[in-house]
């Protein structure tokens, strides 16, 4: 007998099959009969052999046009190649290639379906379930079997086989998790890695892609630079992109006056209304690369936070939670923008250390000192005509541009 | 990955410093007969691989399909979910240029803001400080073969159940709970879901032949500092995205000298949330009805109308979240401010499933209300009559019982009543049973019976 959990009179429990508890389920005792299957309807085709045989003829009919469709691909593919530096070339082979092959797709599903639907015998099986749940006996049983090998193995008995079984299963897997530390090189801890970046003091503010040097004089009002530190262009590629990621900074000019600070010092980061900001965004590390010149207002493209460059680049909307980080710059004696320091915090996304103070490491520093090293090789290089696409990248943006690199 | 100089076919590009993985991309669009056709193929067919999972999903919560005994096989579908939206992430990451990897920047910030240990689970996940020169390799061995290995076993184990269990149906004339109608494998079955396979590849195939998809040359190699205005995931990423950008301003704490970001750790925890109960619903109904029967029948989704508006509002949260993913888009598109997209896309994450599951239920239960009119006082047939004493009265005819069957035979629940058990006492969690119990079935139209049926008739006759 099933049990319901209602037990009110007018609802009788009724034993399924399986004999299984019906809950809070209601099975009414004067319930509707199933009326069993409808009678069956004969399609077109069945009543009319006429109609049977058109189908059948468009069937074979779709499946030799799918064979033309797969013919037609292969036709398509010889004589659409692709010419060197075309790109109309490309466009047209992939679209008649695409479409004959999409001709040879669809005819067989057209096909095979129709088939299927309106030629193949219409007979609609009624199969009978069987219970998935085991009978009485065998659960049982198996639950028998269980307390079986526990009294034959003592499992529950001997507690310290037991808690000695679980602590080795425990610990085998620990080694591997050791292992995944060399995932990454073992002579380095990210945690002192995020806190720094290339820029230190002296080095130049550069244009990026080119790395040719910034004047303080060249940057005019309004206008937006996107800047990486010199000596970056000559890195090597692998560590180039690594570098950028942390050292990617924009450069606006504002009116001095414009310019709001907490402090002095933070004024002294500024050089007659130059100002320098991390490019990354405090949120999740996105370049905030739209710069709204009337608004003096950075944005974030990926998650639409805003910074504020007439605050200290506060956020003012947005889901980023702190100001992006400050470089301090200042000018030489030629006259080029450079920096005094590095950032005076980690910049971009937040890390769980990031407000503990760490010493800096001996190996980055040894890596600083080989930037440094490469970079006064180098001077200065010679200035160099941009070329068009870098000076539409760095052009100031006016408004907000669609894309500002 | 290595760097290259590119030399291929796409003038534009060439010369410029780019990874392999990107260059080889390239040269599969732009050198090779037919590649840029499979690329398209290959990337319109995961966006819509996730989108069928998304659908067969939908449709298997609401009409019930998850319940006993498939509640296992619910579970084994949405790690099936969960590995597909992987399997996109890491297919898209890919070829690494500008947007995928920005979208690879974001989840190196995103896992940064797990306490404790994300510091260094992004520094071994990218092998040394973002981006460095392992991701891409990393990314391509599971997307090509850990991840389609676990596809494999866990579509394995789903289909193997279906086999076990067989099809649920819908329910209907001629249909119990211990049979199976309807058409066998072989022959129609197999030639009509075998026809349907081509058809969702030819559809497939024009849409990739006619419609370009992650023009990777117009965005360029990836480097860390330009990003293109509208950035937008795949469209199965958006949810994860939107709830990024739905957070409001200021949210990080210092706390025992370590940075909680809760800007990041708010989102991550609502998304693996709302995942979760997704997850584990099947077993809090079964609970929650106490219902140890095996159901092959489904539920019309009226019939079951606090589990609908649940699934209502899901289906709104993650809606609202998606939209979040292009608060951007909307605001440029159609001219207003961006500020207003988010605030009142905030407000309806609140909300909107609130008022979505009020609708829905309220929709459930008067359709319920609509079925039971129609058994009892049959239809109105549109055919007017006038009686012999000069009155026009409309015809109603009664159903007939195929179509009364469709209307009264469904599953129904009643709330639980609080008793003590066999000891005496009302435990906590008997209350909270019986407190989601009425939550689920207080509400409750009953299916017509055949004494009310026959009640109406003979009213009806008088």
């Amino acid at each position: 007998m099933a049990t319901n959990e209602h037990g009110s009179s007018d609802v009788v429990p009724v034993t399924p099959s399986s004999g299984a508890v019906v809950g809070t389920g209601v099975v009414p005792a004067d319930a509707f009969e199933n009326p069993g299957l409808p009678p069956h309807r004969p399609r077109v085709t069945d009543l009319d052999p006429k109609k049977k045989k058109r189908a059948a003829r468009f069937i074979v009919a779709m499946f030799w046009l799918s064979v033309l469709g797969s013919v037609s691909a292969i036709f398509a593919y010889m004589f659409y190649p692709i010419e060197d530096g075309s790109i109309s070339s490309v466009r047209l082979n992939t679209l008649f290639v695409g479409l004959s092959i999409a001709l040879s797709l669809l005819a067989i599903g057209i096909a095979a379906v129709h088939w299927g639907k309106a030629v193949m015998a219409d007979k609609e099986g009624v199969d009978e379930r069987h219970p998935v749940r085991g009978t009485a006996a065998t659960r049982s049983r198996a639950v028998e079997i269980f307390k079986e090998a526990d009294e034959e193995s003592g499992f529950s008995r001997r507690t310290l086989i037991r808690g000695g079984l679980i602590a080795s299963l425990v610990a085998f897997p620990l080694p591997a998790i050791a292992l995944f530390r060399g995932l990454a090189p073992m002579d380095v801890d990210p945690n002192t890695e995020l806190k720094h970046t290339m820029w230190k003091k002296g080095l130049r503010l550069t244009q990026d892609p080119t790395g040719t040097p910034i004047k303080a004089a060249d940057v005019t009002i309004g206008s937006a630079f996107q800047v990486i530190p010199e000596g970056l262009v000559d890195l090597p590629e692998h560590e180039k992109l690594d570098a950028k990621a942390k050292a990617a900074v924009l450069l606006v000019r504002l009116k001095p006056e414009d310019l709001h600070w907490t402090s002095k010092e933070r004024e002294s980061w500024s050089y007659d209304g130059i100002v320098a900001y991390s490019k990354i965004c405090t949120h999740v590390g996105c370049p905030v690369a739209l710069y709204e010149q009337q608004t003096h207002h950075l944005l974030c493209p990926c998650h639409q936070s805003q910074f504020d460059i007439a605050n200290e680049c506060k956020v003012i909307f947005g889901p980023a939670a702190r100001p992006l980080p400050q470089l301090p710059i200042t000018v030489d004696s030629e006259g080029y923008l450079v920096a005094t320091s590095d950032f005076t915090q980690p910049v971009g996304p937040s890390f769980w250390e990031r407000s503990t103070t760490c010493a800096s490491h001996p190996h980055h520093r040894k890596r600083v000192s080989s930037h440094l090293h490469r970079t006064t090789w180098m001077s200065a290089p010679a200035f160099q005509a941009p070329s068009r696409s870098s000076v539409a990248r760095s052009s100031p943006t006016t408004g907000r541009s669609s894309s500002v690199r | 990955m290595t760097p290259v100089e590119y030399a291929g076919s796409y003038v534009p590009l060439r010369g410029v410093e780019m990874s392999a993985a990107m260059s080889s991309t390239l040269d599969i669009s732009f050198d090779i007969r037919g590649g840029l056709l499979m690329r398209q193929i290959h990337h319109w067919a995961a966006l819509l691989f996730v989108a069928a999972i998304g659908l067969h999903m939908l449709r298997v919560f609401f009409t019930g399909a998850f319940r006993k005994p498939r509640e296992l096989n619910w579970a084994i579908g949405f790690v099936l979910f969960v590995l597909a939206m992987a399997e996109g992430f890491t297919g898209y990451s890919l070829p690494d240029d500008l947007l995928s990897g920005n979208g690879l920047r974001i989840i190196d910030g995103m896992l940064n803001a797990v306490p404790v240990v994300g510091t260094w689970i992004t520094f071994l996940l990218f092998g040394g400080e973002f981006p460095g020169n392992d991701i891409v390799g990393r990314l391509y061995t599971l997307h090509i073969l850990l991840l389609p290995a676990m596809v494999l076993i866990f579509i394995v184990l789903h289909l193997m159940f279906v086999v076990i269990h067989k099809h649920t149906q819908y329910p209907g004339p001629g249909k119990t709970e211990q049979n199976v109608v309807g058409y066998p494998v072989l022959p129609v079955y197999a030639a009509k879901a075998g026809g349907f396979f081509f058809l969702v590849f030819g559809v497939v195939a024009l849409i990739a032949a006619t419609v370009t998809i992650n023009p990777i040359w117009n965005y360029g190699p990836y480097d860390p500092s330009p990003v293109s205005a509208g950035t937008q995931p795949d469209w199965y990423i958006g949810f994860a995205d939107g709830a990024l950008r739905l957070m409001p301003p200021g949210l990080e704490t210092v706390w025992l000298g370590y940075t909680w970001s809760w800007n990041i750790l708010i989102p991550m925890l609502v998304l693996v949330v709302f995942l979760l109960l997704a997850f584990i619903y099947p077993y809090v109904e079964a609970w929650v009805t106490g219902d140890k029967r095996e159901h092959h029948l489904l539920d019309r989704p009226r019939n079951a109308p606090v589990r609908t508006a649940i699934g209502a509002a899901g289906v709104t949260f993650y809606a609202v979240l998606w939209a979040g993913a292009s608060s951007d888009i909307i605001a440029t598109h159609f001219k207003v401010t961006m500020e207003g997209v988010i605030n009142t896309l905030q407000a309806l994450l609140i909300l909107g499933p609130v008022i979505a599951f009020m609708i829905t239920k309220r929709v459930c239960l008067a359709l319920q209300k609509k079925d039971r009119e129609m058994v009892l006082h049959g239809f109105e047939t549109g055919r007017i009559v006038r009686l012999p004493g000069g009155e026009f009265v409309e015809v109603h005819e009664q159903l007939d019982e195929y179509t009364r069957w469709q209307l009264v035979s469904f599953n129904d629940n009643a709330p639980l009543q609080l008793k003590p058990n066999p000891l005496g006492k009302i435990t906590a969690s008997a209350r909270f049973r019986v407190a989601m119990s009425r939550f689920f079935f207080e509400d409750r139209i009953a299916p017509v019976s055949t004494k009310e049926y026959q009640a109406a008739l003979e009213h009806s006759s008088h």
